[in-house]
């Protein structure tokens, strides 16, 4: 039997392509990734999905040395200003936990990688943002 | 206006007092309480038996009803107790209750008082081990996740947090970078030697704090603030009734000239990354606003420095340096306390300490005591007018401005 696969978050889509989608308000266009009950920036009670461009920008980071216990350190958290002016918060891959090799400002794209799988086989699948080729 | 006009419709602070931050071993939160409460009362010349009101902020032991409990000790005679937490804010609102308590006119003489016993607590924010483990993946909570995400999308510990905040404004800022953020440490740790009360006495020099271990870049560990024990309490008294007592406690009242509370407007990205910057700029233009100071006539700021990288943000925030200029703000040696502007000259959070609940009220103690000139080795020569600035992330801004008597 082919093994599943099931997003880290229910904010992350998995196909056709990996994306990210938001619940857009239907009246003032705030985005969030989380359960609604209204919104934050208006108080309107009514929600579209929106899907969030998977090329951005680095808009701020920090490079994690100390984390609870069985988090993998160092690992680079990052602040992405997606291309539509969604902030998505996610690690860095594919790059080294050095700020000698990061750059503000630097372009991203968003990238898809397992972590780990449960009892049943399914796979989890998590997303960061890497290096967009030049 | 007349001196007497002045005195009614007011707060001013007739007592205020905190214990050394640090380690307290043996001693619970209601001792530390007891320690900062009596010694309030005592500096203010009053005791417990004048209050009409006593606000407690306290946040790891936000249900224990410490407010109560500190009665117990100290007197129980039966005022309003109000037990309050607000995340790192928890001390200055616990000061907002008490001046809305005699600004609403129900009381005319309140305690607010902040508590706090961490221990060796450690690192906030992360996640506790092995939660989020589960056999079988299945979606929960706000983000349908389902497995703990922390390591994975970023980071939500604090360092890393303060650390992202410090790097946004590094992006739209050229010339802001690591080397600001270790001076910002270098200076607080050189302020506090001069101080009795702090966690640390310590100078460390710029390469020891930039080589100290990495917390989370750009904080290396002595870019961020210690956890520790400690309480700081203050006995707030309304103008009308300040008028009543004697010269010497009206001579030494400092008078508080505008407190305000803010919480986070919507921003876009708030949701990811707490935006630490819009209710701090909306406390301090409130503030100024309600005591009638422009920042250039601050004499010395106590504000949130829990990392290295908040302080840097907040010189912009709060308006001490020009819009965008908190590099060389830092550069120049302005918050240095012989620069023109001096800022934590307790030590602030990353030297004097921060047990959560007591800071608050720890900030307004620092201020205070130099209004009254009694700040010691540590005294800013003549300072009239200071401003105490808290954040709580999730989050609270409290600003507060202090006036020296005019008697």
């Amino acid at each position: 039997m082919a093994a599943e696969r099931i997003p880290l978050v229910a904010y992350l889509v998995l196909e056709p392509e990996p994306h990210l989608v938001a619940q857009k308000c239907e009246t003032c266009g705030a985005r969030f990734f989380d359960r609604r009950n209204g919104c934050g920036s208006c108080g309107g009670r009514s929600f579209e999905p929106a899907p969030v461009a998977t090329a951005g920008h680095l808009r701020a980071y920090s490079i994690v040395h100390r984390a609870a216990p069985g988090v993998a350190v160092p690992f680079v958290s990052a602040i992405v200003e997606a291309a539509d002016g969604t902030t998505v918060r996610a690690n860095l891959v594919e790059v080294p936990a050095d700020p000698a090799a990061i750059r503000l400002g630097m372009p991203l794209r968003l990238v898809t990688y397992p972590v780990g799988a449960d009892s049943e086989g399914t796979e989890c699948i998590a997303f960061g943002f890497a290096p967009a080729a030049r | 206006m007349s001196e007497e006009t002045s005195m009614s419709d007011s707060v001013w602070i007739l007592g205020t007092s905190m214990t050394r931050f640090g380690r307290h071993e043996g001693l619970d939160v209601v001792d530390l309480a007891s320690e900062a409460a009596l010694g309030a009362l005592d500096d203010g010349g009053v005791t417990v038996y004048d209050l009409d009101a006593l606000a407690c902020g306290t946040l790891f032991a936000a249900n224990a009803g410490v407010g109560q409990q500190l009665l117990g000790q100290i007197g129980q005679t039966g005022i309003s107790v109000y037990n309050v937490a607000n995340a790192c804010a928890t001390g200055a609102t616990a000061l907002r209750v008490a001046v809305m308590a005699i600004r609403s006119g129900e009381a005319s003489m309140a305690m607010a008082l902040g508590v706090e016993k961490m221990g060796k607590m450690g690192l906030l924010g992360s996640t506790p081990k092995g939660a989020g483990r589960a056999k079988v993946f299945e979606p929960s909570g706000r983000f349908g996740s389902v497995r703990s995400v922390d390591g994975i999308l970023g980071t939500k510990t604090m360092p890393g947090v303060f650390g992202q905040a410090g790097m946004r404004y590094a992006h739209d800022h050229p010339g802001v970078g690591f080397e600001q953020f270790a001076k910002i440490a270098h200076k607080n740790h050189l302020h506090s030697v001069l101080n009795p009360l702090a966690q640390y006495r310590k100078p460390f020099s710029l390469a020891e704090i930039k080589a100290s271990p990495m917390v989370a870049y750009p904080n290396t560990l002595l870019m961020c603030c210690p956890t520790g024990d400690g309480a700081a309490a203050a006995v707030l008294v309304s103008g009308e009734r300040l008028s009543t007592l004697s010269t010497d406690q009206r001579r030494r009242a400092v008078k508080l000239s505008a407190s305000v509370l803010t919480s986070d407007p919507y921003v876009e990205g708030g949701q990811v990354q707490p935006d630490v910057n819009t209710l701090t700029r909306n406390a301090a233009d409130a503030a100024y606003e309600q005591a009638g100071v422009d920042p250039g006539d601050l004499d010395l700021v106590e504000l949130h420095d829990c990392f290295a990288s908040a302080e840097l943000i907040h010189y912009d925030n709060l308006r001490l340096c020009e819009p965008g200029g908190a590099g060389d703000f830092i550069d120049s040696g302005a918050p240095c306390r012989d620069g023109a502007v001096p800022v934590n000259v307790s030590g602030g959070l990353i030297s004097k300490g921060h047990p959560i609940g007591a800071t608050g009220v720890a900030n307004v103690y620092e201020i205070a005591t130099h209004l009254r000139g009694e700040a010691g080795d540590r005294q800013i020569p003549d300072a009239r007018v200071g401003l105490a600035h808290v954040i709580g992330l999730g989050s609270s801004c409290a600003v507060h401005i202090l006036e020296r008597s005019a008697a």
